[in-house]
């Protein structure tokens, strides 16, 4: 059986997870945000996926299946945050949006 | 029959419950026939119960009824009890009786007050709350009762509330009492830590059988209870509130001084003797307060203006006979001298507000004169009222319940005849300034037009406590005029039998007492009435002149006690005005608020920087996990 190696997919699933992480933090634009988010999920998911195939579990590719499920309802309801923001403060720039602010 | 007891003070509760409910808008006729009809039906109900106590008195003469228990935790469950023996038969009599006369009055005194409901309200409240005073089984129950009565005096002192002095009074009748409740509640904890319950007859016998005369326990408990009686009978040191309740219409002063309220610290003695009696030091310091109250409020009743407060201080130093008497262990004189006085003292005060009345609520004596004619039913009634608290001998009732107390004076206190001769001097002072009173309010010149007039609701009750005033000593009279112990003989299953005085040495003492108390009228109308101008000019010298002013403010005591308590509480109350307590409260709020000032900038509202802090958070979050 093919030996699956460990350690190279975890540290592309870090580098992603960094690269989505400076995403979020570095782009004002919330499409990029929602972008970026999804990179990080998929990063979790890629992590996920590893460690099943790495110890035979089958339990790793269900929850890779959710977070998919996940990723797709939570762009759903962003994109939709994102068209009430954009019709609202007419930007799509996120430190626009700081009327929380305390 | 016995068990309708709890009605006597439920009538008129319900009386002030119907009124205070009505919030004054019941009309005026129905305020007066509820407000004096319960005190009435009270009365009756309260006659009633006594014919059937003495006709077939109940085992043990005494009867007990118990309502429902108010609480219980372990042992101690207070009742809602009533306790009936011959002494509370007496005051329940005496509170009711005289109550209702003096509402009866007031139904017209008051008439077209903007307060009337309100007054009778208070009234029947006061006469409910006195009555569960006298009768309570319990000493909590009777405590109860105690404050209900300071609570109504302090309703009714300030009644007429627009004027701020009169707010005062209430205030400070109110405060001084609450210095002798005190003294009184701490006294009830102990007595119920040591010997473990409220009820007072087991507590009484309990005290009996586990403390000996004269210990310790006793004696301070003895010492707090009269520290309450004090309080509430207005004797020295707490007696400065009496004359300044005169702020209160004319039918509460009457109330107040007569059947309810001041005697409630005599009642208390007297239903607590055992407890005196194991403490012979206290009681040689009731005895003492007595004495000294009799002779500082006859000098400064001798100096007074107001009529009203001639007849407050005369009360203080009524009441000093009677905790003479009880100090002296002659409980049953003081008793006797309770009721008489209850008699003359309601008598006086409605006489002296029925001139009020006339002479546009004119207070000042020297104002008055040549009134008898003019006004004969309030002269005559005042007279008598006079005459009796004078003690006029053989035909007033004051005379009778005097001259016991003055005979079981020299009896206890041969040792003592210090007691005694404060009593005779007093009795002097007594007869000066009530008949000084009399000849100048009654005659003379005109001063004052008197206007109006007052009707039957007025007259009937002076007529009838005229009469009780002349006749109602004649139940006790002393060995050398008939010996009739009728009054003593009754109350003797509380008291015990009282020792008889007998012999020459006796009659003649008596006789001196009637001589002293004449003599005190006849020096009021060499004075007062022929106006020497040769007492007018010594009255009028500087020194005399100042020791008058000083009788006249009672003493200095206001005076003594602004500088001594007053004064310097206010003082503590202006610097400690922000209260230094707060001060830790506010350290931790200030702590709080600077604490907000500073996180408050990290709320930037922008979620990239909300993104950033969760990212560092699970940094840390997952190193300090793994590097554990």
């Amino acid at each position: 059986m093919l030996t699956v190696p460990l350690l190279q997919p975890l540290l592309l699933a870090v580098l992603l997870f960094a690269l989505g992480l400076t995403g979020v933090l570095v782009r004002r634009n919330f499409v990029f945000i929602l972008m970026s988010i999804e990179i990080m999920l998929n990063a979790a998911g890629l992590a996920f996926i590893v460690a099943a195939t790495r110890w035979g579990q089958a339990d790793g590719q269900v929850m890779f299946a959710f977070i998919l499920v996940l990723a797709a309802s939570e762009v759903a309801v962003g994109l939709a945050l994102i068209l009430r923001i954009r019709h609202r403060l007419t930007t799509l720039d996120a430190d626009a949006a700081d009327l929380l602010r305390g | 029959m016995l068990h309708a007891i709890w009605l006597v003070p439920a009538i008129p509760l319900l009386g002030a419950v119907i009124l205070i409910i009505g919030c004054g808008r019941l009309p005026s006729l129905l305020v007066s026939i509820i407000g004096v009809g319960s005190v009435a039906l009270s009365a009756i109900i309260a006659s009633f119960i006594s014919i059937g106590f003495i006709t077939t008195p109940p085992p043990g003469n005494a009867f007990t009824i118990i309502l429902w228990h108010w609480m219980a935790i372990g042992s101690f469950s207070p009742a809602i009890g009533f306790y009936l023996d011959p002494l509370s038969l007496i005051m329940m009599l005496v509170v009711t009786i005289i109550g209702f006369f003096i509402l009866l009055y007031s139904s017209e005194f008051m008439a077209g007050d903007e307060g009337y409901s309100r007054f009778f309200a208070y009234m029947n409240l006061f006469v409910a709350a006195m009555l569960v005073l006298v009768l309570a089984r319990d000493l909590l129950f009777l405590y109860a009762g105690w404050e209900g009565v300071g609570l109504c005096s302090y309703l009714l002192i300030g009644f007429w509330y627009q004027d701020p002095a009169n707010g005062l009074a209430a205030r400070k009748a109110f405060i001084v009492t609450r210095i002798g409740d005190t003294g009184l509640m701490i006294g009830l904890f102990l007595l119920f830590t040591h010997l473990g319950t409220l009820e007072i007859q087991p507590l009484m016998l309990r005290a009996t059988q586990s403390w000996p005369a004269g210990s310790t326990m006793p004696t301070l408990a003895a010492v707090l209870i009269l520290i309450g009686a004090i309080g509430k009978s207005a004797q020295i040191p707490l007696q400065t509130w009496l004359p300044d309740a005169m702020a209160g219409p004319t039918p509460v002063s009457a109330l107040i001084h007569a059947a309810t309220m001041v005697t409630a610290g005599v009642y208390l003695i007297a239903r607590t003797h055992m407890l005196f009696a194991l403490a012979p030091a206290v009681q040689m310091a009731v005895a003492v307060i007595g004495a000294a109250t009799l002779l500082v409020a006859a000098f400064a009743a001798l100096n007074q203006h107001d009529i009203k407060r001639i007849l407050a201080y005369s009360t203080i130093s009524q009441i000093g006979y009677m905790f003479l008497a009880l100090g002296v262990g002659a409980w049953s004189a003081a008793i006797f001298h309770f009721m008489v006085h209850a008699f003359f003292k309601a008598l006086l005060f409605l006489a002296a507000g029925a001139i009020t009345m006339r002479l546009h609520h004119e207070h000042d004596i020297f104002r008055m004169g040549g009134l008898a004619r003019r006004l004969p039913v309030a002269f005559w009634s005042f007279f008598i009222g006079a005459a009796s608290l004078a003690a006029l001998p053989l035909i007033t009732a004051g005379f009778y319940s005097k001259e016991m107390i003055l005979s079981a004076t020299w009896a206890e206190g041969g040792r003592i005849p210090v007691l005694w001769a404060a009593g005779v001097i007093t009795a002097f002072l007594t007869s000066l300034y009530i008949f000084r009173a009399v000849f100048i309010v009654f005659f003379g010149d005109l001063k004052t037009p008197v206007s109006g007039h007052y009707g039957p609701r007025i007259t009937l009750p002076l007529i009838a406590l005229s009469l009780l005033a002349l006749i109602g000593g004649f139940v006790e009279t002393p060995e050398g005029l008939g010996g009739i112990t009728l009054f003593s003989k009754f109350l003797a299953s509380v008291f015990g039998e009282a020792p008889v005085v007998s012999g020459s040495a006796a009659n003649l003492r008596l006789l001196a007492a009637s001589l002293v108390s004449l003599a005190g009228a006849g020096l009021a109308y060499a004075l007062y009435m022929r106006s020497s101008p040769r007492f007018t000019a010594w009255a009028a010298t500087p020194a005399v002149l100042g020791w008058r002013r000083f009788l006249f403010t009672g003493w200095g005591f206001d005076r003594l006690y602004n500088a001594l308590a007053v004064r310097p509480f206010l003082a503590i109350v202006r610097v400690n005005r922000n209260d230094a307590v707060d001060y830790v409260y506010q350290i931790i709020a200030l702590t709080c608020r600077m604490a907000h000032q500073f996180l408050h900038q990290s709320q930037t509202g922008r979620i990239r920087w909300y993104a950033g802090w969760l990212a560092a958070g699970s940094l840390v979050t997952i190193a300090i996990s793994v590097l554990q």
